[in-house]
């Protein structure tokens, strides 16, 4: 049930809808994609980004938000921290409970190393258990892990690291089977063999997924397995500052108890960075997709060490994120809803993209149907969208499929009084996933000794624009990779005494280059909503339509 | 506005705010009890009432639009009882679970636990297929379940159902599921090295190469 004057729309797109059923808009050219981007993408609007001013990565641009923290002061005082007698001595220890960080402390474990993996709230508290769509990998006849690989390379702009992408598309089934074999429920055929669906930017219908609770899945089989191998796990305790040797290698960590400031002092001989994306800075005032913990933390720890970023100047946007109703302003509505057969339908019931073409093509679309041709939906809060046209699923794949393969959504738009079997969706695009990170080769590795990276926090893989059903791939695939390889690094590391020092040299940078008193102090840990605007309100919003408690005093 | 109560204190909120924005807006700053925001984590289960009605309703604190007079106040998650086992050692029978979880015997049917389930899930009905020794019931049935912990909390036997389910779907996905033939095939592929000339070629493509293969892919339909 929408408000009556958004009703008027809804009746437009049921009118075309049939004949909609028979109409297929052609994907875009390469050279017709490059002048959308640049002109309707957020990553392209002027004044967004600046270069950085210090630090690995002097003079390479990224986001405002992420450059305050990048630039930032320390939590931590060096001199009123005693680094000699550490809490806990540990081969390996895993920064991060998502999917990352749980694959890589596990496979650390089956090599032999002692690991303890920290994380910021419960383990598995992150954006992993939000995943709905599903899981890439080419293992059916009709696919090929070099299908897999183009698919990749072209969704990226051909900017991806080939070595990275190779090592994606090859381990991919044997992910597939690695959480099978750990008794993940994958969809299957009567037969055994996988249900897959497309994807956008996928040639192939390459994506493994568990009704629409995928991550979710995922997440709580390696939460349960970590638990019955007895791997040791702290939790609200998230990273403040990594812990160097006197050699400039990673050697362990400080962590914050975020409810009792208690600090504990990790020494590691190998440590994996597994913290995630960077939702939560609400870049450009977009809404997020992501858990409450995503502020970019582990950037922000293995810059000030030392370790090379790369591609941090492009976020992906989610085209569809809910904009109706303002309870879930900005959640994800899947891309298994345009996989389905769901097409994008503006205000008069027209489509104006092919609904699956690659995530950041099809956001900039919609931002350009709204803002330039203004055919998007107005609605209370001041958020505009457009439809996302579900209810053509049912009729193109029989009755029954909106309930069967999207569970997840029939319940969160059910809620409040939406039936998505019967009416469209209203969606705009939402801040969802940080393409570029950590720098890292094949095995994890960073740039600096004893230092580790997986899933979202790393970068390369991707190249400027990642493909559905790539990322819950990239945390296993890699998560695996950083742990067997942090568990072989820490057999051989002849870690020295354990020190602060790139804290001192990084304030002292801070401190003559005059940006110590301009910057806030960094990790955030946690976005700050309360008495705030709620996260969901867009500072787009119109403001005359915004309800006055919206406004800031 | 809406008029709330947390912890017995009164507030006034704007309307349409969740549970968990209704507090951040009163000014909490919640460490515990958030995770996804999304509905998907389990993290913000929350048990609240109305002023004039001490019925106890349970539900996830990010999902529940606040109503007029609601009575709130967040139970952080806590640690249940969760046995320890090795997936490979132990068999996908019936009797493992009761093996594994022997005090599920002691389920008198208050229907509690389906009562108190953020996601509808028919708890009850399931932990009745878990007596049966019915492995796969209890995955489909349990399938949706975020393990909020709200139906351990909740249940006068102290049984666990949320641990119970996990149990039986690993047990499904390691052992019942049917196999995938094609997944092994593309496996035994890539191990042999059969798969590794043709990525090669395209690691070694130039971008102009890997432009026109990817114009010319063909594209095989959705459905
Ligand atoms: C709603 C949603 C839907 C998605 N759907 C899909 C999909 O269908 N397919 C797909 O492939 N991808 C999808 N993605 C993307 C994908 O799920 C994520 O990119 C991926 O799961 C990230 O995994 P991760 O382990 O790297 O990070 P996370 O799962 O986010 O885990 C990071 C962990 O690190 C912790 N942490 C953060 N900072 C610190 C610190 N300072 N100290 C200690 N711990 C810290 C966090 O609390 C968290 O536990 C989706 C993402 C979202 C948000
Ligand atoms: S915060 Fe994750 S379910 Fe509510």
């Amino acid at each position: 049930m929408y408000p009556h004057y958004i009703e008027e729309s809804v009746r437009k797109v049921e009118a075309t809808r049939e004949a909609r059923l028979k109409e297929t808009l052609p994907r875009l050219s390469v050279d017709a994609k490059t002048p959308l981007l640049q002109k309707f993408h957020p990553d392209y609007v002027a004044g967004t980004m600046r270069p950085l001013a210090i630090g690995p990565n002097k003079g390479d641009s990224t986001p405002n938000e992420i450059a305050d923290l990048l630039e930032a002061n320390s939590r931590i005082d060096p001199d009123k921290i005693d680094l000699s007698k550490p809490d806990y001595d540990v081969d390996v220890l895993v920064i991060g409970g998502g999917g990352a960080g749980a694959s890589a402390a596990l496979l650390a474990h089956e090599n032999g190393a002692n690991v303890l993996l920290a994380t910021k709230l419960r383990l598995g508290d992150c954006n992993t258990v939000g995943a709905q769509a599903g899981t890439q990998a080419a293992d059916r006849p009709q696919d090929s892990p070099a299908t897999h690989y183009l698919d990749t390379v072209g969704g990226g702009h051909f900017h991806n690291i080939p070595e990275l992408v190779e090592a994606l598309v090859k381990d991919a089934p044997s992910v597939i089977k690695w959480l099978e074999s750990l008794g993940v429920n994958w969809d299957k055929n009567p037969d055994g063999s996988m249900h897959e669906l497309s994807g956008g930017g996928a040639s192939r219908l390459r994506l493994h997924s568990a009704r629409d609770y995928t991550g979710l899945e995922e997440m709580r089989v390696l939460r349960d397995e970590l638990r019955n191998r007895g791997i040791g796990y702290v939790e609200f305790s998230p990273t403040v500052e990594l812990l160097t040797d006197d050699k400039g290698q990673v050697a362990g960590a400080v962590l914050a108890n975020m409810e009792t400031n208690e600090l504990t002092i990790v020494r590691a001989r190998a440590v994996v960075m597994a913290t995630g994306g960077m939702g939560r800075l609400h870049i450009q005032g977009f809404p997020t997709t992501n858990h409450y913990g995503a502020t970019a933390d582990g950037l922000v720890l293995a810059y000030r060490a030392g370790a090379k970023l790369i591609f941090m100047d492009t976020m992906q946007y989610h085209p569809t994120g809910a904009a109706y109703p303002m309870q879930i302003l900005g959640q994800l509505v899947t891309e298994k809803v345009r996989t389905l057969g769901a097409q994008l339908v503006n205000a008069d019931g027209a489509q104006f993209v092919m609904p699956l073409e690659p995530r950041d093509v099809v956001a900039a679309a919609i931002i350009r149907e709204c803002r330039e041709r203004g055919k998007g939906i107005d609605t209370p809060t001041g958020q505009v969208g457009v439809w996302l046209d579900s209810p053509m699923i049912d009729l193109i794949r029989g009755s029954g499929t909106v309930a069967r393969e999207l569970p997840a959504m029939v319940r969160q738009f059910g809620r409040y009084g939406i039936d998505i079997a019967k009416e469209p969706m209203l969606i705009y695009p939402t801040l969802h996933y940080q393409n570029g990170g950590i720098k890292i080769n094949a095995d994890g590795a960073t740039t600096m000794l004893g230092l580790f990276a997986a899933g979202e926090c790393e970068g390369g893989v991707h190249g400027r624009n990642r493909l559905i059903g790539n990322s819950t791939l990239d945390i296993f695939v890699f998560g695996r990779r950083a742990g067997m390889a942090a568990a072989q690094w820490s057999k051989q590391a002849n870690p020295g005494a354990l020190t602060l020092n790139h804290v001192r040299q990084w304030q002292k940078n801070l401190n003559e280059s005059g940006l110590a008193q301009k910057r806030p102090i960094s990790p955030l840990l946690l976005p700050d909503y309360a008495k705030a605007i709620p996260d969901y309100m867009p500072s787009y919003a119109k403001e005359s339509l915004k309800p006055s408690w919206m406004k800031l005093a | 506005m809406v008029d709330i109560y947390v912890m017995g204190k009164h507030y006034a909120v704007p309307e349409g705010l969740t549970i968990l924005t209704a507090l951040e807006y009163c000014g909490y700053r919640i460490i515990r009890g958030c995770g996804c925001r999304a509905g998907f984590c389990g993290a913000c289960a929350t048990i609240y009432n109305f002023k004039n009605d001490p019925v106890l309703r349970y539900d996830l604190a990010c999902q529940k639009t606040v109503e007029q007079d609601m009575y709130l106040t967040q139970i952080p998650f806590f640690p249940a009882v969760k046995a320890q086992y090795d997936l490979e050692q132990i068999k996908a029978a019936g009797e493992q679970i009761l093996a594994l979880y022997p005090d599920i015997v002691k389920c008198f049917g208050c229907n509690t636990c389906t009562k108190t389930c953020p996601q509808e899930l028919e708890v009850m009905w399931y932990m009745s297929d878990a007596l049966r020794g019915d492995i796969r019931e209890v995955a489909l049935k349990s399938f949706d379940c975020v393990m909020c912990g709200l139906c351990a909390a909740r249940c006068p036997q102290g049984l666990v159902p949320y641990n119970v389910a996990i149990l039986c779907r690993r047990l499904y996905g390691r052992y019942l599921a049917p196999v995938s033939d094609h997944l092994e095939q593309r496996i035994a592929d890539i191990e042999s090295g059969k798969c590794n000339s043709d990525v090669e070629k395209l690691k070694k493509a130039d971008e102009n190469e890997l432009r026109r293969l990817y114009s010319e892919r063909d594209i095989e339909p959705a459905y």
